[in-house]
Order: structure tokens, then C-alpha cells, then sequence
């Protein structure tokens, strides 16, 4: 496949989904079956070429090879923007993830939304959700980033609110779209300070120099911080992931596809991609928020009863996770914790959504024994259950465990311990919720014998994406984990030296450029230690030669050290989770509400989701529309309380003029009265709408003025 | 045609406007079908405009130059350079469209048809005439079928509204003059001698002389010319009239008004202020900025607080005219383009909303916000038509105000760092009053109450589907605009700041 061949794939895997988007909103109702099976077969379509590319970087065992093209789109003159299409191994990871998820989604979807009223308008919106998200992965530039960007915004808005009618849902995808402008907000800023900086848009052309000419320190966590506030809300990480549960209110699919797998994934892709315009002060609040997100999503799940919010959580923390990755120096790690969590989080919300469409609730209480009637649902469940556990030999058992080991090795050279402390707590809790909620959906007894008797399995259109995902789950991390080093095939720290090489300092040429690839006439580059995915981001400062070495040295021991320290840390409290659930859920030696009674306060507050909700209804949303109430008034009240007093008062004083009018200059001037009286009435006049004689007026001022000025 | 183009932009409508005048009051249909054809041959003229102008020069082009009053030095001079041209596109299609959308209207048919059509001749003069005075007259012309228009047809407070507009412009126009007949007396036509209306003479700094040589003198005719144009664009404090003359006014006539009147006052800053008076353009740049800033914050904060319809969308223009004001403060090249590209997306855009608004409004005789609910599934059309034009409004990327509104902000960051930031803000609370309004019109339980309301119809879909393809367009790719004014733009602005 060659770097052209590459070029059009890419292009082609982002224009199928919206060439579905386009035929199936405009003639969707028109077509046989409403056209599902075309959005459907368009995204395997897209899937299978996106395997391709996959294969093709898999071939190339460079993880510094990489593709671009672009076209001119904006040209001022001096000011230039391209479109353009990046391709590199965490592009084709990243093509892989939302291709194979969408196209599972679409799948099961056939099944799921069989005989809504807006059935094919459902295709078409995750048509529009596939193509944006692509967009995401495949642009080549922050401002088509930012761009495809408000694009999935809008998807999710519109797949949120599918069901509108619904009050909850109709209030769920603003709550959505505007906690996401906020975090754009910040995201848009750190954009424009790198532009203002380096006056490109192109990734690497920023990398490259931002490398050779560093801002200065302030301003570049200032701009890091910024970039990051996008992700904070398109990722969901505190204090703006108050939205990611409301948005449960969409489709089961949607919330699969979006609000699981992909989308809210895109801050930590962002994250990943742009690493080293961040600066360890920037890359310090990073790993912050996204340890304590992983701990604040994980403790609310512990007490959710709906299916789905719980799930919702779940993703909450296990973002946080990913996030916090990129902020310890383990960015490749939490790229592979995104890739393994797209295929098991799908599949949970996928098998919840198959539960939910057998039960019709989405409360745990009213399910159980659900085993016997479901058990495709339930193995399936079960396996990403185990997954998202961390149980050894499961794919999330060997990315969780990266980002572990990395955290801790983060403290141990760092001194910041906070963020593998609340990380691990956050595994253990993880295990528990997630038993929890195999254990109250599925074994005991059912606890609502009326929706249990109506429970079925799901047909083979939902049944198959549960099965394909659970294989998935268990094989997506490879057979020996990150340990053979297949992933960093794809995803390797960026090689800076590389990247100046190969980023033309001047603005790039106008038609479409390939960059070659120098992989094929360059020795491969030394690569890192297996087993520990990645050491030394980019971003941190290179010591002098001599202390590199020596720091290298240091480094990899406190590596191995953290890696076999968290790998059983780990897988301890792993099991400490399952077994107080098993304990509680099973056997019934420890009892939830006796627990919970003893802690009313804990049970309160997290009841409550830290009163998030609450603290924003008081102050942003109470200020934002008392704010607004302000400057309606001000403006009707005072400015146009000046305006119209001002007119009143020109009324007052023609009254007068006319009084003088009338009797001051008619008494001395009998008979001529008559004619100037008209004056005073004129301003009157006001009223009648007569204003044929202001422009009589204006003509008369010009002449006027015209012998005032040249008299003077 | 071909030699006075722009002199048949002008004057179709006024002889179309004659017609009618003309025509026994009876002939209602024959009315609209001639106010329509005369139009339709400015917007095909306009398409010619497109398709001839030449993109590579700042010259004007197109020029049509006669002596008109000898004595006072008054001459028939049009052109358009790159300024220019996006305006009289935009005014060409709005009157087009407008025509169209004003089908229904019953009361006085002649009058309005034939007023409508006087007020495309003034907008089309204001937009070609590069003598002062001629700028003037046409200036003076648009508004006294405006005030008809807004005074007559209008709704309920309709004298209380057109009095208010009129009077505030008129406010404006006399400031204006004034600068203008300063002008006048102390620029020196470099070929006779005299004193001079010619805008191109006025703008060669090399002509000014007496009173013009004097910073504080200089100071005050920008100050005068900057009230009367801030009048119209409406720059805060003076925006008051815009959202009575809005609401009252029929929908046609507030699509006009948005679409293209409040281009004027932007259009005039940059046509004569900009120009004539480089230094204090310069000296002015952070007022500006400022004033930008508050009218994006400002207008949006007050479009929230609104529960008519049409005084949201009124509010929602004073917001988005800010923008065009940052951007051209920022003195430079993405700035200047940004903000003249905002002007003609916020006309497209506007024009939509309006005309959403009154399809509501003539369905359901009302505009409350609060009085709707679940029209999404009532009127489905109606309602994707009318999300797409609030999520332009949004910015949302892939529709065209996404790209002014960024290179606004581009061009104005490095210039004014803090104020730009501040502005920002605007990107959240403009979606959160629109989303708000669409969550309380569209979403939510249906309304059993609007059970009837019949879905938007074909005539008004062709109103609207024209426009939102040109929002999708240069959303997509804006080059077909940019690539009409950049030259013209970039030299105005090496001329302005250097």
C-alpha cells in the first residue's frame, strides 16, 4: 500500500459514513427497510479498509511512520490554513477502535430500534456521529481537530436528545452540548495562543517548533491547560463530567458508540496526539484530574441502582484512568487502555442495552436471575466484566496494569503518591461495582416475576456485536499483553529529533503533499524496553548527554520496580473487590443496607454524586440567569429609560415652544402668527408620523451648513 | 447592461417601483409578480458581478462616473472593490428572497411592494456610490421607506418603533453630514483644485488639507462618523431601536433590516472612517475592541433574557455584530477579513432566523417562547430547517459563521489579548440561549394546543433552502468569498495600519 494508496483509504473511511449520513436523512424513509442495511454495510465497508491501513502500519513496524496530505482551505495571503489527513500508527489504532465499534453499534442497532418512528433517522445521525469522530482521528491540524470536534458535540447532542419528547432527554442534550462548550472554551484559547506563537495549525509543525523555540513557561501551561479543558469536557473528567450521565438519556446504542467507546475518548486521543506542546506543570494537573476522576466515578457507581448510570460512571472513571495516564508520563499506556476499555465498555453498555431490551427497566432491583433466560448476554457481560475488573489474562487486566505501574512510578521519582493511591482504590472499587452488577442482573432469584417471564434472549443482530466484542475483549490486548511490544508498533513517544528532520520549517506547498516517510532508508531507532510502554515523554527536557544515561538507568529501575509493585497491587485489590462483592451479593454475609446505614453521611454524599449538580444549580446556572435577567432589564429600565426620556423631554419643550408660539409671538405678530406656528407644531409632529419634513429639514441643514462652513 | 451594471442594480427596482405605482390597486398578483422581476434582475446582475469581478485588484471596479451638480462639485461615481461586492450580493439576494417571503401580505399591496422596492435602490446605492454626497442621498433614501414600511405594516407598537428608528438614524445621518461637509471644505481635488466629494480623493491622505491637518479636529470628525455608523451597526449603548424596530416590523422587513441595514454602519466604518482617518482608526483600536466585547457579551446576555422570539434573534445580531467590531480592531489581514466575512454570514444567517420566526409566526399568531413545546414533532421540516439556522448562529463548524467567528478571534488575540478571552465567552453563552430556546420551542411534550399547525411550505422552503445552502457552502469552504474581498481588504488595511 503506498503512502498515496494510504491517503485515499483514509479519505475514503471518513466520507462513507457521511455519504450514509447524507442518502439516509434525505431519502432514508424512501428506501427498503429505511435503509439500514446501507449505513450498516457502508460502515462495514469502512471497517474493513480501516483493518487494511491497520495491517499496513502493523507491517511497517515503525511506530514514526507517518502520512499526510492536505489542501489549501483558507489563503489571506499571509495568513494560511490547510485540510488535512494524518495517518500514523495511533491514527490507524484510533481507525480501528470507532470503525469496528460503529459498525457493531449499526449492527445491533437493527435489532434495538427495530420499529421506532425515527428509525432511519437514527442511522443517519450515527452516520454523522461516524463521520465527525473520524474526522477527529484522521485531521492533521488543531483547527479541523477543533472543528470535527463540535461535530461529534452536535451528534451526541442530536443522539441524546433522539428521544425529545422526552422533558429529561430534551434537558440532558443541552446540559451536554454547553458543559462541552465550556471545556471548548478553554480548548479554542489554547489553540489560539500556539497559532498566535508559531502561525500553523499542522501538528508536527508545531511540534517541531515548539521543540526548537519553547514559549515561555507561564503561558505554555497556561495554553496546555487550555487544550486540556477540552478534554476535561469532552472526556468527562471532573468538574465537567456532569454531563456524560444525563446523556444516558439517548439510545443504549448511542450511549455503547459514544458515550463509552469513542467520543468521549477523543480528549484522551487529544491528549495523546498533542503531548508535547504540554509542559510538566500542564502534564501536572493532568494526572490530577484524571486520578481523581477515576476515584469520584468509581465511588458513585458503587451506589447507582440503574443499569445504565452506573455504566455511565464506570466510564467516567475508567477516563479518568486514561487521562491520568497522559498526565504520569504513560501516554502510550493509556492509549492502550482506551483501545482495550472501546471494545469491553461497548460491550457492557451493548449488553445492558440487551438486558434493558428484554426487561424494559433499567433498574437493577427490579432484574436478577437473568443467567438462565440470557445466556448469551450473560457470558458475554460477564467476560468484560472480568475485563474491566483487571482479572490477569483479560485485556484490561494488562492496560489498567500499565497505567498502575506508571502512576506509581510517577510517585516514586515525582513524590506525588495522590495519584496512584486514589487509582488503585479506584480498581478496587471497579471490581466491586462491576460484580455487583453481574451479580444483581443476572444469578439469584428474579426479583419482579412478571418482567422476568417476559425476559428473552436478543435476536442475532444484537446477539452477534456481544459475541464479536467479547472476543474482542479478551484478545484485544494481545496474547501476552503489551509485554511483546506489539502495541508500541503504533503508539511510541514521538521521536522529536525525527520530527524537526521532517517538518520543513516553511509553510508547506499548496497541492496535496505526502510526507515521505524516511523509515525505509533510516536505521531503526532503538526502542524502548518492552513491558514498560513508555519512560520519557517528549515533552520532558532532555538532561545533558552525560546525565541521560545515567537518568535512563535510574529510570528503568524505578520502572521495574513500580511494574512488579502495582502488577500485584493490583491484582489484590482486584480480588478484594470481587470477593467483598461475592460476599455480599451471593453469599449474603455482609449486608449493603447494614453497611450503608452505618455510614449515612458517605452514603448521602455519594447518593447525591458529590452534589455537583446541586453546586452548579446554585451558583453557575443561579448567576448565568439572574445575569441575564440583569442586562434585559438594564437595557429595557435604563438605556431605554434615557432614550424614551429624551424623547419626552424634546415633547415637553416643543409644548412649550408652541405655548411661546402661540401667545408670545402670535400677540406681537397678528396675522403672521399663523405661519410660524407651524414650528412649534412641528416638533409635535413627532407623533403623527409625519417625517416628510425632517428630510426637508436635513436638505435645508446641508445648505445651510454649506454657507456656514464657507464663511468660515 | 453590461457597461452600467451597477447603475441597473440601482435603478430596476425604482423603475419597478414606478410600475407599480402605476398599476390600478386591484392588480394584487400582478403587483408581487413585477416587485419580484424587479428583484430578480439585480440578483442575476449580482451573479454577473460574481462571475466578472476581477479578484486580483483593489481598484474599484465597474466605475460609472458623470458630474452631477456642477456647482458643488457633486459627481455620479459608482464602483465596488472587495468591500463592497459580499454587501451588494447579500443585498441583491436578501430583496430577492424577501420579495418572495412577502407573498402574504394583504394589506396596501402597492405600497408595500413598491416601498420595498425603493428601499433594494438605496441599499444598492449606499453600497456602490463613492461620492459623498451620493452616498448620502442614498443613505437618506433607504430610510424613508424603511420607516413606512416598519410604521404601516408593522405589528402592534409598530409608530412607537419606526419613530424610534427613525429618529436614532436620523441622529446618526447628521453626525455624518457634518463630517461630511468637513470633508468637503478641506480636501482638495488634486486635478482641479476645488473642494471635492470624490471618496477616493478623500481617502488619499496626501489631499487633506486645513482643518484636516489637525489631530483634534480629526479626532472629533471620527468621533462624529463613529456615533452616527455605531447608531446603525448598532453598537451598544445605541442599540435600543434595533430590537423595537425587529419586533414590529413585518418579517420580511427584519430580514432586510438584520440582513442588510446594520451591515451599513460596519460597511461605512470601514468604506469612509477606516480610510479617510487611518491615524484615528489606529489611535481607536482598543475603544473598539471593547465596544466589541460588550456587544457580544451584552447582546447575548440580553438575547437569554428575552421570551419573544423575534427579540432573541434581535438580540442575537447586536451579539454577532460584535464580532465584526473586534475583528476590526484587530488591524490586520485576519481580522479585517474575518469581520467583513462575519458581516455577510451574519446576513445570511439572520436573514434565516428571521424567516423561521415568521413562519411560526404566521401559523400560530404568537412568538412566546415559553407558549410552544414539542414542535419537533408537529413540524418536522420546519424544525430542521430552524436548527440548522441556531446552530449557524452557534457557530458550529461546517456552516459559515464558525469561520468568521474564528478568524475573528484569530486576528483579534495577538492584538488584544485579555479582551479577545473575554470574548470567548460569547462561544458558550450564545449556545446557551439558543439551545435554551430551542429545548423550550421544539423538544419537550407536544403541545396538544398546535396539533393543526400545518408544516412549513413550499414557498417558504424556497425562501430558505437558498440561503442555508450558501451557510453550508462556505461553511465547508469560504474561499468563494474571501477570494472577492481579500485583496481589497489587505490593501485597506496596509493603508490603515501599516
Amino acid at each position: 500500500m503506498s503512502e498515496h494508496a494510504i491517503l485515499l483509504t483514509a479519505l475514503a473511511i471518513l466520507l462513507l459514513p457521511l455519504l450514509s449520513y447524507a442518502v439516509l436523512f434525505f431519502l432514508g424513509k424512501k428506501l427498503p427497510r429505511q435503509g439500514d442495511w446501507l449505513g450498516t454495510g457502508l460502515l462495514g465497508v469502512a471497517w474493513l479498509l480501516s483493518l487494511r491501513i491497520f495491517a499496513r502500519f502493523w507491517a511497517a513496524g515503525d511506530p514514526g511512520l507517518r502520512v499526510e496530505g492536505g489542501v489549501r482551505w483558507l489563503d489571506l495571503g499571509r495568513f494560511t490554513a490547510d485540510a488535512g489527513i494524518l495517518v500514523d500508527g495511533m491514527t490507524a489504532i484510533m481507525l480501528v477502535v470507532v470503525t469496528t465499534v460503529s459498525f457493531l453499534v449499526h449492527l445491533f442497532s437493527i435489532g434495538y430500534m427495530h420499529g421506532d418512528r425515527r428509525y432511519e433517522r437514527f442511522f443517519a445521525f450515527l452516520g454523522f456521529f461516524t463521520f465527525s469522530m473520524l474526522g477527529i482521528v484522521l485531521s492533521n491540524s488543531l483547527l479541523f481537530l477543533y472543528v470535527f470536534w463540535e461535530l461529534v458535540g452536535l451528534a451526541s447532542y442530536l443522539l441524546i436528545g433522539f428521544f425529545f419528547h422526552k422533558p429529561s432527554a430534551a434537558a440532558a442534550n443541552k446540559k451536554a452540548f454547553l458543559t462541552n462548550r465550556v471545556g471548548d472554551f478553554g480548548f479554542f484559547l489554547g489553540i489560539l495562543i500556539f497559532f498566535t506563537a508559531y502561525g500553523t495549525f499542522n501538528y508536527f509543525e508545531l511540534f517541531a517548533a515548539a521543540h526548537l523555540s519553547p514559549l515561555s513557561g507561564g503561558l505554555l501551561t497556561l495554553a496546555g491547560v487550555g487544550l486540556f479543558m477540552g478534554c476535561v469536557g469532552k472526556s468527562a473528567q471532573a468538574p465537567l463530567h456532569i454531563w456524560l450521565p444525563d446523556a444516558m438519556e439517548g439510545p443504549t446504542p448511542v450511549s455503547a458508540l459514544i458515550h463509552a467507546a469513542t467520543m468521549v475518548a477523543a480528549g484522551v486521543y487529544m491528549v495523546a496526539r498533542l503531548l508535547p506542546l504540554f509542559d510538566p506543570n500542564a502534564l501536572l494537573v493532568v494526572a490530577y484530574v484524571g486520578a481523581i476522576t477515576a476515584f469520584l466515578g468509581a465511588t458513585i457507581a458503587v451506589v447507582k441502582t440503574d443499569i445504565k448510570k452506573s455504566l455511565a460512571y464506570s466510564t467516567i472513571s475508567q477516563l479518568g484512568y486514561m487521562v491520568m495516564a497522559m498526565g504520569v508520563g504513560v501516554a502510550s499506556a493509556g492509549m492502550f487502555h482506551l483501545w482495550t476499555h472501546a471494545f469491553f465498555k461497548a460491550l457492557l453498555f451493548l449488553g445492558s442495552g440487551s438486558v434493558i431490551h428484554a426487561v424494559h427497566t433499567q433498574e437493577m432491583p427490579l432484574m436478577g436471575g437473568l443467567r438462565r433466560k440470557m445466556p448469551i448476554t450473560f457470558w458475554t457481560f460477564l467476560i468484560a466484566t472480568l475485563a474491566i475488573s483487571g482479572v490477569p489474562f483479560f485485556s484490561g487486566f494488562y492496560s489498567k496494569d500499565a497505567i498502575l505501574a506508571g502512576a506509581l512510578a510517577f510517585g516514586m521519582t515525582k513524590a506525588h503518591y495522590v495519584p496512584f493511591l486514589l487509582a488503585l482504590a479506584a480498581a478496587g472499587l471497579t471490581a466491586f461495582y462491576m460484580f455487583r452488577m453481574v451479580f444483581l442482573t443476572f444469578m439469584g432469584k428474579p426479583r419482579d416475576e412478571e418482567r422476568h417471564h417476559h425476559a428473552h434472549e436478543s435476536p442475532w443482530t444484537m446477539t452477534v456485536p456481544l459475541v464479536t466484542l467479547a472476543v474482542l475483549a479478551v484478545v484485544s490486548s494481545g496474547w501476552r499483553g503489551p509485554a511483546d511490544g506489539w502495541f508500541s508498533r503504533f503508539v511510541a513517544p514521538y521521536d522529536m529529533a525525527r520530527i524537526v528532520a521532517q517538518t520543513p520549517g516553511a509553510p508547506h506547498a499548496d497541492e496535496v503533499h505526502a510526507v515521505p516517510a524516511t523509515a525505509h532508508d533510516e536505521p531503526a531507532l532503538p526502542q524502548e524496553p518492552h513491558g514498560e510502554p513508555v519512560h520519557a515523554e517528549a515533552t520532558h527536557e532532555a538532561p545533558a548527554h552525560g546525565e541521560a544515561a545515567h537518568g535512563d538507568a535510574h529510570d528503568a529501575h524505578v520502572h521495574h520496580t513500580a511494574h512488579i509493585a502495582a502488577m500485584i497491587l493490583s491484582i489484590l485489590v482486584a480480588g478484594l473487590g470481587i470477593l467483598v462483592s461475592w460476599l455480599t451479593y451471593i453469599r449474603g454475609r455482609i449486608s449493603a443496607p447494614a453497611v450503608l446505614a452505618r455510614l449515612p453521611r458517605v452514603h448521602h454524599v455519594l447518593q447525591n454524586m458529590y452534589f455537583f449538580d446541586e453546586f452548579y444549580a446554585a451558583t453557575v446556572y443561579r448567576f448565568t440567569l439572574w445575569f441575564s435577567w440583569l442586562n434585559g432589564a438594564f437595557d429595557r429600565l435604563v438605556i431605554d429609560g434615557i432614550v424614551n426620556g429624551m424623547g419626552y423631554l424634546t415633547r415637553v419643550l416643543s409644548w412649550f415652544a408652541g405655548l411661546a408660539d402661540r401667545y408670545v409671538v402670535d400677540g406681537l405678530v397678528n396675522g403672521v402668527g399663523a405661519v410660524i406656528q407651524g414650528a412649534g407644531e412641528g416638533f409635535r409632529r413627532l407623533q403623527t408620523g409625519r417625517v416628510q419634513s425632517y428630510l426637508a429639514y436635513a436638505c435645508f441643514s446641508v445648505l445651510l451648513l454649506v454657507f456656514v462652513f464657507r464663511a468660515l | 447592461m453590461a457597461d452600467h451594471l451597477l447603475s441597473w442594480m440601482t435603478f430596476a427596482p425604482v423603475i419597478g417601483a414606478a410600475v407599480i405605482a402605476g398599476l390600478p390597486g386591484r392588480y394584487k398578483d400582478l403587483t408581487k409578480w413585477i416587485a419580484a422581476a424587479a428583484t430578480a434582475v439585480p440578483l442575476l446582475l449580482a451573479v454577473q458581478l460574481f462571475l466578472q469581478f476581477d479578484r486580483t485588484t483593489a481598484n474599484m471596479q465597474f466605475t460609472e462616473h458623470y458630474t452631477w451638480i456642477k456647482s458643488f462639485n457633486i459627481e455620479y461615481f459608482l464602483g465596488v472593490d472587495g468591500l463592497s461586492v459580499p454587501m451588494v450580493l447579500l443585498t441583491a439576494l436578501l430583496s430577492f428572497l424577501c420579495i418572495i417571503a412577502s407573498w402574504r401580505i394583504e394589506k396596501a399591496v402597492k405600497g408595500y411592494f413598491s416601498l420595498f422596492l425603493l428601499l433594494e435602490a438605496g441599499m444598492m446605492g449606499v453600497f456602490c456610490a463613492l461620492d459623498f454626497f451620493l452616498f448620502y442621498v442614498f443613505w437618506e433614501v433607504m430610510l424613508l421607506p424603511m420607516y413606512f414600511l416598519i410604521g404601516i405594516w408593522g405589528g402592534p407598537r409598530k409608530e412607537y418603533a419606526a419613530i424610534k428608528f427613525f429618529l436614532y438614524t436620523l441622529a446618526g445621518s447628521v453626525l455624518m453630514l457634518l463630517a461630511m461637509i468637513a470633508f468637503y471644505y478641506n480636501v482638495k481635488d488634486p486635478v482641479t483644485g476645488g473642494h471635492t466629494f470624490n471618496m477616493l480623493h478623500m481617502m488619499d491622505q496626501a489631499n487633506h488639507g486645513g482643518i484636516l491637518a489637525l489631530s483634534n479636529v480629526r479626532f472629533v470628525i471620527w468621533m462624529g462618523l463613529f456615533i452616527g455608523f455605531a447608531i446603525k451597526v448598532p453598537v451598544f449603548p445605541f442599540h435600543t431601536w434595533l430590537p423595537d424596530a425587529h419586533v414590529e416590523a413585518p418579517t420580511a422587513v427584519s430580514v432586510i433590516l438584520a440582513g442588510v441595514l446594520l451591515k451599513m454602519g460596519t460597511y461605512g466604518l470601514l468604506r469612509i472612517s477606516y480610510p479617510m482617518l487611518p491615524d484615528q482608526a489606529v489611535g481607536f483600536m482598543v475603544p473598539m475592541a471593547i465596544l466589541g466585547a460588550i456587544n457580544i457579551l451584552y447582546g447575548a446576555f440580553c438575547a437569554m433574557a428575552q421570551t419573544d422570539m423575534k427579540k432573541l434573534v434581535a438580540y442575537s445580531s447586536v451579539s454577532h455584530m460584535g464580532y465584526v467590531l473586534l475583528g476590526m480592531s484587530a488591524m490586520n489581514e485576519v481580522g479585517i477579513n474575518g469581520a467583513v466575512l462575519q458581516m455577510f454570514n451574519h446576513g445570511t444567517i439572520t436573514a434565516m432566523m428571521f424567516l423561521c420566526v415568521g413562519v411560526i409566526y404566521d401559523r400560530a399568531h404568537h412568538r412566546d417562547i415559553n407558549g410552544f413545546g414539542g414542535l419537533g414533532l408537529q413540524l418536522p421540516v420546519y424544525t430542521s430547517v430552524f436548527s440548522f439556522a441556531l446552530f449557524a448562529a452557534v457557530g458550529l463548524p461546517g456552516l459559515s459563521g464558525f469561520v468568521s467567528e474564528a478568524m475573528v478571534f484569530i486576528g483579534a488575540f495577538p492584538t488584544h489579548r485579555t479582551i479577545t478571552i473575554v470574548s470567548a465567552l460569547g462561544i458558550v453563552v450564545g449556545a446557551a440561549y439558543v439551545l435554551w430556546m430551542l429545548q423550550r420551542v421544539f423538544l419537550g411534550e407536544k403541545n396538544a394546543k398546535y396539533d393543526s399547525l400545518p408544516e412549513i411550505s413550499a414557498r417558504e422552503l424556497f425562501t430558505l433552502v437558498p440561503i442555508g445552502i450558501i451557510v453550508l457552502v462556505l461553511g465547508v469552504y469560504p474561499m468563494p468569498v474571501l477570494d472577492l474581498m481579500k485583496v481589497s481588504l489587505n490593501h485597506l488595511i496596509k493603508v490603515v495600519a501599516g
